[in-house]
């Protein structure tokens, strides 16, 4: 009963939040387009690889499986698509890559987890500085690749005003986030795999005795959610930079995380959670850029991570996690 | 030409490192028929089941299912086989509506989605046609024990269970839920479902079993009915001796009140008030039992006097002295002794060894602490004793605690809290999950104290144990004192419906 009560509570917060942040989107739309626009473009930017690491660890702990290691997923990732994509120029065996090289990492932290039963927040630590040491070793700055993803206007719907532009001339792996957000969406609350999944994560015994294969789900989960991990390492590389830097991820995987949290490990709530991420970022550029400001850059650059460190603080309520995570399943 | 059973277990034998937990074990359930099978604990119920419910394989014997043999290879097969289990631990996803969890498994699906609605639908025919009384789109969190059992057994039928396993399903119920579970049970029976019924609880078995198989030590010790079988023969056949079932104890004799409670409130992990303005006396020389469903702020209540929790508001005296709340070793100084409710988790350091276990209350005294080091010949003297004196098996005074059975386990608990002066000894759940033979030793370790005059307040759970130990007793209801009285002067049906809040009378002072 509390829980709910909470919940509505929370439920009409964020309306009214967002109600507040449309109004100041209008606003500052009649008064400079130009800004407004490109700071809704950073926005939809700024906040792909943190959707697609938030449904990552949505994926994993909804079936019982804590991701803490997202940040090495993509960051992994990210190197081998940007190899493949300099040494073939090929960009989908690029993205197929880095998303199969998700897919592993999340194999092995499933492994780690169910067979080992290693404490799943060693399993994603192991995981992060696996890929940290891994891509810094065999990083050389003489590979370059020669192309991007580029958006792909979707006609007619770009000439709607503001929204157009914003949303529908994107380039792929943005599309790919914004679908995914609905298929998983509808996936784990409306289909008996996501029931399954949802099951697996809070009783697994339960499931167990109703013959769910637990450790199986839990696998399936947590290689599809590295699969998604691999295709934000990939957004980075691929489609918003083009090349491969050191620790490139720059903890996108942890504010992932807090994302999920938000959203309360929903694909819609850690939506609209990574739109206000990415939207925090974007001002936070666009102030740099913008030249008017009086303060430090450094304090403006802190404003995603000290939002972050708000709602992991539990400052937007307390949300309920599964039930189960990072406990290993043990038959008796 | 008779019909075959069910289901038969013919010469199943089960080994586990070191145990044989079945061994050459033969059962049979007839046709609308409920079938008890009775036995302490560990005396392989649980393991019998689970090879029934194929979460175990069998070393050796068959599973008959009508007469065909039969492969179990998990709990799929078993569901097939149309056999459904009630879990004593509920196996529901409490976050869950009834009717996801009904569905879990063996979901009804139209395309890609769920079909809730159809799901609801049959299982409101299947919960009219049984009288069970289900709604699919309640939340199960949300929902009392006694529905959350019903929805288990929804769950059963709606997988076509022709023979229902119910593991121990009256553990967590009120005496009035119980019987409304018995008369389910019937009406299942009645329309051809099977019911094998486990439980340790002797009334039960003579109320509701069509025939009773009796287990010990993994062996089947023998088949009976309850009109060829009294209580007590059931009770000497589980445990292999004779039982003394009723507590022997003489009257008591109180003398001065050594625990008062004054208007006591406390709050609970939610921040909610689960103990309210509870006030009482205890004497030296009597025992006070606390009945109640579980989760009415016994716990809670039980904390705070023994200094594990902190009080909202109220006072807390020992002969007449306040006392600071949440100050354990200033209560064990006080002469306090304190069996918990979880004996794994707040009466023993499971790790620590059965020795270290036994001074974990004086180890900071002498003998034991010698300067800032620890006495080891003191400390392994009183364990030899103290095992010697409480009869706790365990193979060495020094092997971890851990490796004793619950029933040693308790006994490690009473003699560390017996070996001490005692004045007031609070005793939570003191017999929750022991055997028969235990039982009646703690019992009688209790009412002993209560002869050297110390003052006993035991709460439980079961209402047999509160009427055989208790002089008083008072009945908890959602945070409340809702009665106190002499215990000759109540009976077991007034008592059931005060727990279940359905009576309120006024507290005498």
């Amino acid at each position: 009963m509390i829980n709910r009560i909470k919940l509505s509570k929370i439920l009409n917060l964020t309306t009214i939040a967002a109600a507040v942040a449309l109004i100041i989107v209008i606003f500052s739309y009649s008064r400079d387009a130009m800004v407004t626009q490109a700071v809704l473009n950073s926005m939809i930017r700024q906040s792909t690889p943190l959707i697609l690491g938030a449904l990552c660890g949505l994926m994993c702990e909804r079936s019982g499986i804590i991701n803490i290691g997202i940040e090495g997923q993509m960051l992994l990732s990210a190197f081998t698509g940007f190899i493949i994509s300099a040494t073939t120029g090929n960009l989908v065996l690029a993205v197929i890559s880095s998303i199969l090289t998700g897919a592993v990492l999340g194999l092995l932290l499933a492994f780690m987890s169910i067979n080992l039963k290693l404490d799943q927040i060693i399993g994603g630590t192991v995981i992060n500085i696996f890929a940290l040491g891994i891509t810094g070793y065999f990083y050389s700055q003489t590979l370059v690749a020669k192309t991007k993803l580029s958006p792909i206007p979707l006609e007619p719907l770009t000439q709607i005003p503001l929204i157009g532009p914003v949303l529908f001339n994107n380039p792929p792996i943005t599309y790919t986030a914004i679908l995914l957000v609905f298929v998983i969406q509808y996936m784990l609350f409306y289909t008996k795999w996501g029931l399954r999944i949802r099951a697996v994560g809070e009783h697994p015994r339960a499931a167990d005795t109703l013959g769910v294969n637990v450790n199986k789900t839990r696998y399936i989960s947590t290689i599809v959610g590295g699969a998604i991990a691999g295709l934000a390492g990939g957004f980075l590389t691929l489609e918003a930079v083009g090349s491969f830097e050191r620790a490139m991820t720059n903890g996108r995987g942890f504010v992932a995380l807090a994302v999920m949290i938000f959203g309360k490990w929903t694909p819609l709530g850690a939506w609209g959670a990574s739109l206000l991420f990415g939207l925090a970022s974007a001002v936070q550029t666009q102030l740099q850029f913008g030249g008017r400001l009086l303060i430090p850059h450094q304090f403006i650059g802190m404003l995603p991570y000290v939002l972050t460190i708000i709602v992991l603080a539990g400052f937007v309520g307390r949300a309920r996690p599964p039930a189960a995570e990072g406990k290993p399943y043990e038959k008796e | 030409m008779e019909k075959p059973p069910v289901l038969e277990v013919r010469h199943v034998t089960k080994r586990f490192p070191g145990v044989l937990a079945n061994d050459d074990v033969s059962f049979s359930l007839n046709e609308g028929e409920i079938h008890v099978i009775l036995g302490e604990n560990g005396a392989g119920k649980t393991t019998l089941l689970n090879i029934i419910y194929g979460l175990y394989k069998p070393d050796q014997g068959e599973i008959f299912i009508d007469g065909q043999p039969i492969e179990i290879e998990g709990p799929h097969d078993a569901i097939r086989q149309g056999i459904g289990m009630v879990h004593q631990h509920f196996m529901l996803v409490e976050p869950f509506t009834v009717a996801e969890n009904i569905i879990l498994g063996e979901e009804i699906t139209k395309g890609l989605s769920l079909d809730i609605q159809r799901a609801a639908v049959e299982i409101m025919k299947i919960s009219e046609e049984y009288g069970l009384n289900v709604d699919p789109y309640a939340v199960v969190e949300d929902l009392p024990v006694g529905v959350r059992q019903r929805v288990e057994i929804v769950k059963a039928l709606f997988r076509k269970a022709r023979i229902l396993i119910l593991d121990e399903p009256t553990a967590v119920l009120t005496p009035q839920e119980a019987n409304e579970l018995f008369v389910i049970m019937r009406q299942l029976t009645k329309r051809g479902e099977s019911i094998i019924f486990i439980t340790h609880k002797l009334k039960e078995v003579m109320e509701v079993a069509d025939r009773i198989t009796v287990m010990r030590r993994g062996k089947v010790v023998g088949s009976t009915t309850p009109q060829q079988a009294t209580i007590n023969d059931l009770a000497n056949m589980m445990v292999g001796r004779e039982v003394i079932l009723s507590v022997n104890k003489a009257q008591a004799e109180p003398k001065d009140i050594i625990l008062e409670v004054r208007n006591l409130t406390v709050l609970g992990d939610q921040k909610n008030e689960v103990v309210k303005n509870v006030s009482f006396q205890l004497r030296g020389g009597e025992i006070l039992g606390i009945a109640g469903v579980q989760g009415n702020g016994q716990t809670e209540l039980v904390e705070v006097i023994t200094g594990l929790r902190e009080a909202q508001s109220g006072e807390l005296l020992i002969k007449g002295e306040p006392v600071p709340f949440g100050n354990p070793r200033n209560l064990i100084e006080h002469g306090m002794a304190h069996i918990p409710e979880d004996r794994q988790k707040h009466g023993l350091v499971l790790p620590y060894s059965v020795a270290d276990n036994l001074i974990l209350c004086t180890y900071y005294k002498q003998p034991f602490a010698k300067g800032i080091t620890r006495n080891d010949p003191a400390i392994l003297a009183n364990a030899t004793i103290q095992i010697e004196r409480f009869d706790v098996r365990t193979p060495s005074a020094l092997v971890p605690v851990s490796n004793l059975s619950g029933g040693n386990q308790q006994k490690v608990i009473v003699a560390r809290e017996f070996s001490r002066p005692v004045k007031v000894l609070i005793a939570n759940q003191p017999t929750r999950g022991l055997d028969v033979g235990s039982i009646e030793y703690i019992h009688q370790q209790i009412v002993n104290m209560r002869d050297e005059g110390a003052a006993v307040l035991v709460v439980s759970a079961e209402l047999d144990e509160i009427m055989s130990l208790a002089d008083r007793i008072a009945v908890m209801y959602h945070g409340e004192i809702v009665s106190i009285q002499q215990a000759d002067e109540v009976t077991r049906e007034e008592l059931g419906l005060l727990m279940a809040g359905s009576k309120k009378q006024p507290v005498p002072a």
